[in-house]
């Protein structure tokens, strides 16, 4: 027995193995060092390795990150509340409704997640803008005399286009879990006299819970690291914290605090993460 | 008689599983030996490690006397028919039937000539350039004999390569195979779960349950001579009548409501002779029915309380006493045989030296 | 369950309809006469499709853009059959942890990505150049190229490998002949998604890039100028379109890859 576990695990790590170097060195790797990093102190171009936690005191403590970090998570919270609130119909649809043309739907749907995000995100500052085309398009239209303000660079504007730009997927786990519920559990459920009100909150809902929690751990993750997306759209009241962290490592010449924002945001991330998928287990694992 | 497969001892388990446990086999030169048991017994496990495609945890196998140790499937002397053909899709009949000659140096025309003798053997001539799409089951099935036997492996191992067939093309096929094995003279070990296919096809054939080989003989004296009680009930119907024996010179002697006073000889017993619980087992065939008119002196007698007809034949089901069990008993549905109804009472009559006995 | 309420059927189309708005704007206002994008519309025009013919530091951004995707997208496309093929076909203590491992990019926010690479290679006293762009773009694509060769390789029975070997070829020849044909399509999807990807990607590039640019960064240094948004948005229009005949053959190849084709009954 012992000879013959050692050759299929020696073939299966002989295939693994480089990949598997290659993301160590080029993930653990760095985010190791990124962590070591964060312990340091640098002084213009001076790097001083003596241990000291005073980045992470100071990514704590300094209102200007404490203020970034909670606008990153409202952002992300928000972003991820709406994105899953609108992609589930969707996915409903899709599901229930697609009928033989559903992989063309989920091929249209996930299309523009595939293409530029700059190019996407882009098209928002210039959709947002004072003279944008939404303000030029209802001006011309005669629907409001002055632009709207309110939805560019700030916080509004990166919610929006986030939003917008996180939908396809958002549709596509919360659509795999109503694609495995077994149809004859909704028959089941008519006979037993649910309209599709009480169906839908009894029985699909539920049973669709696993996709939703996957949906919103993948949007939320990301989000919160997002660089792009607020630097085009969100002016200085829409910054997030991946913008400070550019402006520590390149402008501020100051890495470990960088490295320090970097690994605190992992870990808020991480640790939310933890506690979302741990209050639903509940709901989960009756299933 | 040379044995050219010899399983010694051989066991396998996946996980906490024994898939084959301890299992030992001499499989004779020549012969169409099948492996027959319940589904999870293990049997295809064994095939798998002839074939090399499973490594036993412990025991030998060895082919024409070379050890099999650390020997790949591609370099070992066997090929396989796989339970789904595996036809490779994307290359034509022809294409798929030469596949395993490439390594050979052979010139076109003599890979020609081996092509079309093998697609004759198993009746498809002229489909050489048929996709492997386009094909039937059985079209696949035999494509799949041809890509094995143009190789000429000392042993052909099949897998099942009957179960995805319907019942017609399968007696079919299994007359086809067992021509096929006389007229090639290879070695043929097939696994299959059908009894009725195993006895048909077979020169020898090892009962498996649990990954144990129970009983290893010739398809008739499995039928005849079960060497236990679950042999006997898997291969073919049986009647089992739990009775009382006791040991003597000519055999055991059993007192038996049903049956009477009777002494079965020994070399029709299985177990251990001083055990006092017997089992004795006959085949619904071999009760028949006799009118009550006749004279009916040392019969059993009965009641009719069900009745089934298959065409061929006809069961029906006795009750003999209150205490035991119904028997089963087939009739022949041939000319001038009689019909009985429900409710009639008949006579059995029964032949000792067709009766078995399990001692527990 | 047969027909759908009127009004999910309205949002399912208007969902539709509004995920696509945005990226239409492109072609529109590439082809729109005024240097300001805004409505009404003012006319049809080619000039700004034409100003991209004259931009050298554009022709060297996509040069360079080209490079890094078919470099990364090969290099990818191998490591993830490695990976994928080890994933699928054997069981061995390890596999679940350094798969996870070896899929996290997917979930990570790319900016610590980039942050972290380019610390180690600042470090490592390396030059940021071309080729580090490609490594951080082949540790973004390998999970896609995973997941995809996944179901390639899951769709191929197992027994045709088994026939192949049984029949006399060893491992070289069985993937020669057998495995690489019936996965073929996969790879095709693989490399050009891996493409598409690190064609659009903007993030790992702007950090890890030296002096070289590729694409997205140049266009990310061309929003400075409001006067040549228009032909930004043509450049834009041009990067859509590649980009959706792109993923369109590989969706075409994905479901190639996926079909019965490979399997056995």
């Amino acid at each position: 027995m012992i000879f013959e576990i050692r050759t299929e695990t020696k073939k299966g790590w002989r295939l693994l193995s480089i990949p598997f170097v290659f993301s160590l060195l080029l993930l653990a790797a760095p985010l190791t060092m990124m962590f070591l990093l964060s312990f340091w102190t640098q002084d213009y171009l001076v790097l001083d390795k003596t241990f000291t936690l005073n980045n992470y005191i100071e990514a704590a403590t300094q209102p200007v990150y404490q203020l970034l970090f909670q606008r990153s998570l409202i952002i992300s919270l928000s972003v991820t509340f709406f994105t899953v609130l609108l992609a589930y119909p969707m996915a409903y649809f899709i599901s229930f409704y697609g009928g033989e043309r559903k992989a063309l739907w989920l091929f249209l749907i996930t299309i523009p997640f595939w293409t530029s995000y700059l190019l996407r995100m882009f098209l928002w500052k210039v959709i947002l803008g004072y003279n944008g085309v939404f303000n030029s398009l209802l001006l011309w239209l005669e629907m409001i005399t002055e632009p709207v303000t309110f939805i560019l660079y700030n916080a509004n504007a990166v919610v929006i286009a986030l939003t917008h730009g996180w939908a396809p997927f958002a549709i596509l786990p919360i659509f795999v879990s109503l694609e495995k519920i077994d149809r004859s559990l909704l028959e089941a459920s008519r006979d037993l006299g649910d309209g599709p009100f009480h169906q839908f909150f009894r029985v699909i809902l539920p049973l669709s819970a696993p996709g939703v929690v996957g949906a919103a751990l993948i949007i939320f993750i990301p989000t919160v690291g997002d660089y792009i997306t607020p630097k085009l759209v969100g002016g200085t009241d829409g910054l997030m914290i991946a913008n400070m962290i550019q402006v520590q490592f390149s402008k501020a010449n100051n890495a470990p605090l960088a490295a320090a924002l970097s690994a605190s945001s992992l870990m808020v991330v991480a640790f939310i993460s933890i506690v979302f998928v741990l209050f639903n287990k509940k709901y989960l694992r009756r299933y | 008689m040379n044995n050219l497969v010899k399983v010694q001892n051989v066991s396998k388990s996946f996980g906490e599983v024994n898939a084959v446990n301890g299992v030992s086999l001499e499989i004779e030169q020549g012969k169409f030996f099948s492996l027959l048991g319940p589904s999870g017994c293990g049997k295809t496990t064994l095939l798998r490690l002839i074939a090399g495609f499973e490594i036993p945890k412990s025991g030998k196998i060895l082919i024409d006397n070379k050890s099999m140790d650390g020997v790949e499937p591609n370099l070992r002397p066997t090929n396989m028919v796989f339970q789904n053909y595996a036809i490779f899709p994307h290359l034509n009949v022809e294409q798929n039937v030469s596949y395993g000659l490439r390594k050979k140096n052979i010139s076109k025309d003599e890979k020609d000539e081996m092509i079309s003798q093998v697609l004759e053997l198993v009746n498809l001539t002229g489909l050489n350039q048929r996709s492997a799409n386009a094909l039937s089951g059985g079209q696949k099935q035999r494509v799949a004999l041809a890509r094995a036997l143009i190789l000429k492996p000392k042993v052909l191992l099949l897998d099942e390569p009957l179960s995805a067939l319907d019942k017609k093309l399968r007696e079919q096929m299994q007359l086809e195979l067992r021509h096929l094995q006389r007229a090639v003279g290879i070695t043929f070990i097939l696994v299959t779960h059908d009894q009725e296919e195993a006895l048909t096809m077979s020169d020898k054939v090892a009962v498996m349950f649990d990954g144990e080989v129970e009983q290893v003989d010739s398809p008739r004296k499995l039928y005849e001579r079960p060497a236990s009680q679950r042999v006997a009930s898997f291969i073919g119907d049986m009647n089992f009548i739990n009775e009382k024996a006791l040991e003597t010179k000519q055999g055991l002697k059993v007192n038996s409501e049903i049956l009477g006073e009777i002494v079965i000889p020994k070399n029709q017993v299985s177990g251990n002779l001083s055990n006092k619980k017997i089992i004795i087992g006959i085949r619904p065939e071999m009760i028949s029915i006799v009118s009550n008119n006749f004279d009916s002196k040392g019969l059993i007698s009965g009641k009719i309380t069900d009745i089934s007809y298959f065409g061929i034949t006809t069961y029906y089901k006795i009750e003999c006493g209150p205490n035991a069990e119904a028997l089963s008993v087939s009739a022949q549905n041939s000319f001038g045989q009689m019909d009985y109804k429900i409710g009639e009472i008949v006579k059995l009559k029964m032949d000792v030296n067709s009766l078995v006995g399990f001692l527990e | 369950m047969t027909r759908p309420s009127k009004y999910l059927k309205i949002f399912a189309y208007t969902y539709l309809v509004f995920l696509y708005a945005p990226a239409l704007l492109l072609p529109i206002f590439s082809f729109n006469s005024s240097q300001i994008i805004a409505f009404p519309l003012t006319g049809f025009t080619l000039h700004w499709f034409e100003t991209l013919l004259y931009q050298s530091t554009l022709h060297e951004a996509l040069r360079n853009s080209l490079i890094v995707a078919v470099s990364s997208s090969i290099l990818a496309t191998i490591l993830g059959i490695l990976a994928s093929r080890s994933a699928t076909r054997y069981d061995f203590t390890g596999k679940q942890i350094s798969l996870t491992f070896i899929l996290a990019p997917l979930v990570l926010p790319e900016i610590i990505v980039g942050v972290a690479l380019l610390i180690v290679l600042i470090q490592l006293g390396l030059s940021l150049n071309l080729w580090s762009v490609v490594l951080g773009h082949t540790l973004l694509i390998m999970p896609f190229s995973i997941l995809i060769m996944n179901s390639a390789f899951n769709n191929l029975d197992i027994s045709l490998e088994e026939a192949s070997m049984d029949l006399g070829e060893n491992q070289f020849g069985t993937f020669y002949r057998i495995i690489l044909p019936l996965v073929f399509p996969g790879i095709m999807a693989s490399l050009l998604i891996g493409f598409t990807l690190s064609l659009d990607e903007f993030i790992i590039a702007f950090f890890l890039t030296g002096t070289d640019t590729t694409l997205p960064v140049y266009i990310w240094a061309q929003f400075r100028f409001p006067k040549k948004l228009p032909t930004t948005m043509a450049l834009g229009t041009l990067l859509l379109v590649t980009s959706f005949l792109l993923l369109s053959l590989s969706e075409y190849f994905r479901r190639r890859a996926v079909n019965s084709r490979s399997s056995v009954l």
